[in-house]
């Protein structure tokens, strides 16, 4: 796959192929583009196929007087009004359209007996606004977007570089971004590849964690580079855990929120310890908690508040089942045949990896980290009415001029928390708007691709060439899939459901001992085909990096927002049922919001990350102005 | 139940055995196990080795990457619980594949089929065209099954008509054209699919041995997949036989 940079005129570079990616490919392709599209894995492998529950749009097929505008309401009001407000609104009003683009494509979404698309309900909203594919949602719509792809490929547009990993942007003295240097994994060859513009669908860095919802390839690594290569990582400190996940030793597997949005109830037992099986307890002696608590919205509260709430059941009342830390999810009131056929695909994940049927016995379950609020800060135009420009190249753009990113690496769209069913819609808007500024960018960049001097890719080569060298002779005492599993484990003691500061401060110093122990590794392996080893010491120092600024960033918000909670730091509750009504509790919230809604910039320096609070572009004119989150 | 998990590995680079002990854990898989080895790459003798590679992702049997063989059968490695398998646990990588490294092999082969089958809708573009057609839940729930197809792999590694040089396109791409010939648009190109079935390597080569569907993780119903397309393409040769399209080139014959 070697080819001259210089022989075609104009060439795009997207690195990853989940929905984002794929998403970004397809429009450029449409435009006619030519694309290069890297991968670690083959782009059907994407961790994009993980997504179980669907994916959201206002289509208000029930009746219910669904309309985007509610859509935009439930997200901005779930992120906590943590986020630019146009891109929101673009997203939501673009949102049936991409349901109806994705069916068009061939999606097997569910169908109501009219044979029209069906709908079901999701966490922090009250209307049934989630299309969706049996349980496995995600995988339908990335396999929809790659068979495009490969229609592309196949006519000669796109090109595909799987088994390919990105190792950063290559920078021009102007401080724009020209190009990548990438390593081909099977043979260890590094590369340098020139482009008119280059984005980033690199996913989340949901490995920081050790064990989560995620994929194993989901490491963040090329976001942690880009960073400490300059681009700013925004709200790093915004990391969503999931209240329903069943622990794993490898991995915490996905209980979709669906199951609760079909029907599905958690609760605990009443009496402490309870030995007797789940199904053996009699419903007067369970405690449903969330419905108690929330009685509006019941089990279908916004995910920070039910993991919250899951958190403190077990560990502050210790009442997990059977004294361990679990409580129960219980679908077992639900014909089989609808359980089948709305969630089979994640009944068959509990029965497969528990044993243990879910039709029959309620599920265990546990919080689990899950998805990446921050990421790469990208920037946004919009006219004077809050609307987007179309194919203005300021969408999606990084700080770095050329470089974009979409998809769950970037920090636009979810605020302190992101709603259910909400990150697929962010991944394809993201993609949509984001194809059409690269070309834009490309058009009025001034130095074009062919010019891009051959002394500069060589030198990224050369550079990337070095670094590995040394690591292939690294032998040290230390293992760095050790310190991997103790970072993550590090990571979620102290920056999950909960967080506190001296906890915090301990952890940043632990970082930078785990950095040092970096340097003292063995590579483990000097095999230069598939090396793993040596491509996860170099991914490991990239996440350290992610992680050090993810405690820095907490550690500085001294406040609670969505994801992001110190007990420290907590709002006192409103006295009134409707918050506004409460004059003293609307003087501190509006307190903290002078102080603290703010995006959080973080950038890379040698001592560390420096993080500076700043202030939302578009709450100077805000489409909705914010207002107190409470779901009782 | 024994305290530790022995495993042996087929290694390549240069090819041998190598034989693992490691500490026995609730609920582990052949995945955990082998992340397990990662942080410590010692064999059951003492001897300091590099850790086995291979492939894996989602770890719930989702995104196809881990299939290898274990204890001399193909499944997905993430799903196969330690607490089911009899030790000592054999792990070798798929044979109908080349070969990349330990366990790793390359698939390339099977996108490209993919790319032969046209396995995909046409769609005019992505712009705002309205919904699509609609559809009864009972065609919903056919093509939902087929097009969870992970591009695993399992199907040709059991498959007698598959070899490493052998041309027989496999179960799982058969399997996607039906999937996009039982689509209301996808169906206005399925006699381009079919054609690409019909010469060597096609659906007729099929033995119908059935392996295929019993190897299948995701319950694909491969035979009648299988049977179903080579109706189709039966009656496709048909067609293109009697209104042969000069425009179309070559005249196509019943195989
Ligand atoms: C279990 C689970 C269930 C979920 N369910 C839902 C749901 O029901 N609804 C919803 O809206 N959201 C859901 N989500 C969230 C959603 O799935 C993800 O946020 C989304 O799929 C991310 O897509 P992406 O395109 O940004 O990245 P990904 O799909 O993660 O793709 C990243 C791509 O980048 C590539 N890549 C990464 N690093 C490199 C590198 N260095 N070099 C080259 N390539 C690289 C990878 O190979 C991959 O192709 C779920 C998440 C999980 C974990
Ligand atoms: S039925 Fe056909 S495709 Fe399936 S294993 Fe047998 S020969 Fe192979
Ligand atoms: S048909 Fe089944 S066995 Fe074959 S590739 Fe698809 S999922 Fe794997
Ligand atoms: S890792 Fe995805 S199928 Fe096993």
């Amino acid at each position: 796959m070697r080819y001259d940079a210089r022989a075609m005129p104009e060439r795009y570079i997207v690195v990853g192929g989940g929905l984002a990616g794929l998403m970004t490919v397809i429009k450029l392709a449409e435009a006619g583009k030519h694309v290069d599209v890297f991968s670690i894995v083959p782009v059907k492998r994407s961790h994009s196929v993980c997504a179980q529950g669907g994916i959201n749009g206002a289509v208000n097929t029930k009746g219910e007087g669904d309309h985007p505008d509610i859509h935009v309401k439930d997200t901005l009001k779930g992120g906590d009004f943590l986020a630019e407000q146009p891109p929101v609104r673009g997203m939501c009003h673009a949102a049936p359209q991409i349901i109806y683009l994705l069916d068009r494509m061939g999606v097997p979404f569910n169908r109501t007996s009219e044979g029209l698309l069906d709908f079901r309900r999701f966490g922090g909203t009250l209307h049934h606004r989630t299309a969706f594919a049996g349980a496995s949602t995600g995988q339908q719509l990335l396999y929809a977007l790659d068979e495009q792809v490969r229609r592309y490929e196949s006519e000669g547009l796109v090109r595909k570089f799987e088994y390919w990993e990105y190792l950063s942007f290559i920078k021009d003295e102007q401080g724009a971004c020209r190009g990548i240097a990438a390593i081909d994994l099977r043979t260890m060859q590094i590369e340098a590849f020139a482009a008119d513009a280059v984005c980033l669908a690199t996913g989340g860095p949901g490995i920081v964690y050790g064990r989560s919802t995620n994929s194993t390839i989901n490491t963040g690594s090329a976001n942690g580079r880009s960073y400490m290569d300059g681009a700013i990582y925004a709200n790093a400190e915004f990391v969503q855990v999931h209240p329903t996940a069943i622990p794993g030793e490898d991995k915490h597997r996905l209980m979709s929120e669906s199951a609760r949005g079909e029907g599905g109830r958690v609760w605990v037992p009443k009496q402490k310890g309870d030995k007797r099986l789940g199904r053996e307890i009699p419903e007067n002696e369970r405690w449903y908690f969330l419905e108690e608590k929330y009685p509006k919205y019941g089990n279908l509260v916004p995910r920070d508040v039910g993991s919250r709430e899951i958190f403190s059941v077990v560990k502050d009342l210790g009442m997990g089942v059977g004294g361990e830390d679990v409580v129960y999810l219980d679908v077992t009131h639900i014909p089989a045949a609808t359980l089948d056929r709305k969630l089979g695909g994640i009944m068959e994940i509990y029965e497969k990896f528990q044993g243990v049927d879910p039709r029959k016995n309620p599920m265990k379950i546990f919080p689990a980290v899950h998805y990446s609020m921050g990421g790469l800060w990208v920037d946004y135009e919009a006219d004077g009415k809050n609307d987007l420009v179309p194919g203005s190249p300021r969408q999606q753009s990084t700080n770095i001029p050329g470089l974009y990113a979409t998809g769950e690496c970037d920090y636009a769209y979810h605020g302190a928390n992101r709603l259910g069913a909400n990150s697929l819609l962010s991944c394809i808007y993201a993609g949509m708007i984001g194809g059409p500024a690269m070309i834009s960018h490309a058009r009025n960049a001034a130095p074009k691709k062919g010019d891009v001097p051959a002394s500069l890719l060589q030198g990224a080569k050369g550079q990337w060439a070095e670094r590995f060298d040394k690591i292939y002779k690294m032998e040290g005492p230390e293992n760095p899939y050790l310190i991997g599993q103790q970072m993550g484990e590090l990571m979620v003691k102290v920056s999950t459901v909960v967080k506190k500061n001296p906890e915090l401060d301990d952890a940043v110093v632990k970082i930078q001992e785990m950095k040092e122990r970096w340097k003292k590794c063995s590579v483990l392996d000097t095999g230069r085909t598939l090396n793993q080893s040596a491509t996860y010491l170099n991914q490991l120092w990239n996440m350290l990096e992610i992680a050090h600024l993810n405690l820095v960033a907490s550690r500085l918000r001294d406040e609670s927002r969505g994801s992001h909670y110190k007990p420290e730091f907590v709002l006192p509750k409103p006295k009134t049922s409707r918050p506004q009504d409460d004059k003293e509790f609307m003087a501190a919230w509006k307190a903290r919001n002078d102080k603290w809604l703010k995006n959080s910039m973080g950038k890379w320096t040698s001592q560390g990350p420096s993080v500076l609070f700043q202030d939302l572009q578009s709450l100077k004119n805000p489409i909705l102005a914010p207002e107190p989150r409470h779901y009782d | 139940m024994t305290e530790k998990v022995v495993v042996r590995i087929e290694r390549s680079h240069p090819h041998r055995w190598e034989e693992f002990h490691v500490e026995r854990r609730p609920n582990a898989n052949v995945i955990s196990v082998l992340m397990q080895i990662q942080r410590n790459p010692l064999t059951a003798d003492g001897q300091r080795t590099s850790p086995p590679s291979w492939d894996a992702a989602c770890l719930e049997e989702v995104c196809g990457s881990c299939t290898m063989n274990v204890n001399g059968r193909v499944r997905q490695a993430c799903s196969a619980l330690i607490d089911h398998l009899e030790q000592p646990i054999t792990l070798s990588p798929m044979k109908k594949f080349p070969l990349v490294r330990d366990l790793a092999v390359d698939r390339q082969k099977m996108f490209d089929a993919l790319k032969r089958v046209r396995a995909w809708i046409p769609i005019d573009g992505t712009y705002d065209l309205g919904p699509g057609p609609r559809q009864a839940p009972e065609d919903q729930e056919i093509n939902y099954v087929l097009s969870t197809c992970m591009t695993c792999g399992c199907c040709l590694e059991v498959c007698p008509q598959v070899g490493e040089s052998a041309a027989f396109i496999g179960a799982a791409a058969i399997s996607q054209t039906r999937l996009f010939n039982n689509h209301p648009t996808g169906r206005m190109n399925a006699s381009e699919r079919l054609r690409a079935l019909m010469p060597e390597g096609g659906v007729a080569d099929c033995g119908k041995a059935a392996n295929c569907v019993q190897a299948c993780p995701k319950n694909i119903p491969l035979t009648s997949s299988i049977a179903e397309m080579a109706r189709q393409t039966t009656r496709q040769a048909l067609r293109d036989w009697f209104f042969h399209d000069e425009s179309k080139g070559s005249v196509i014959t019943v195989a």
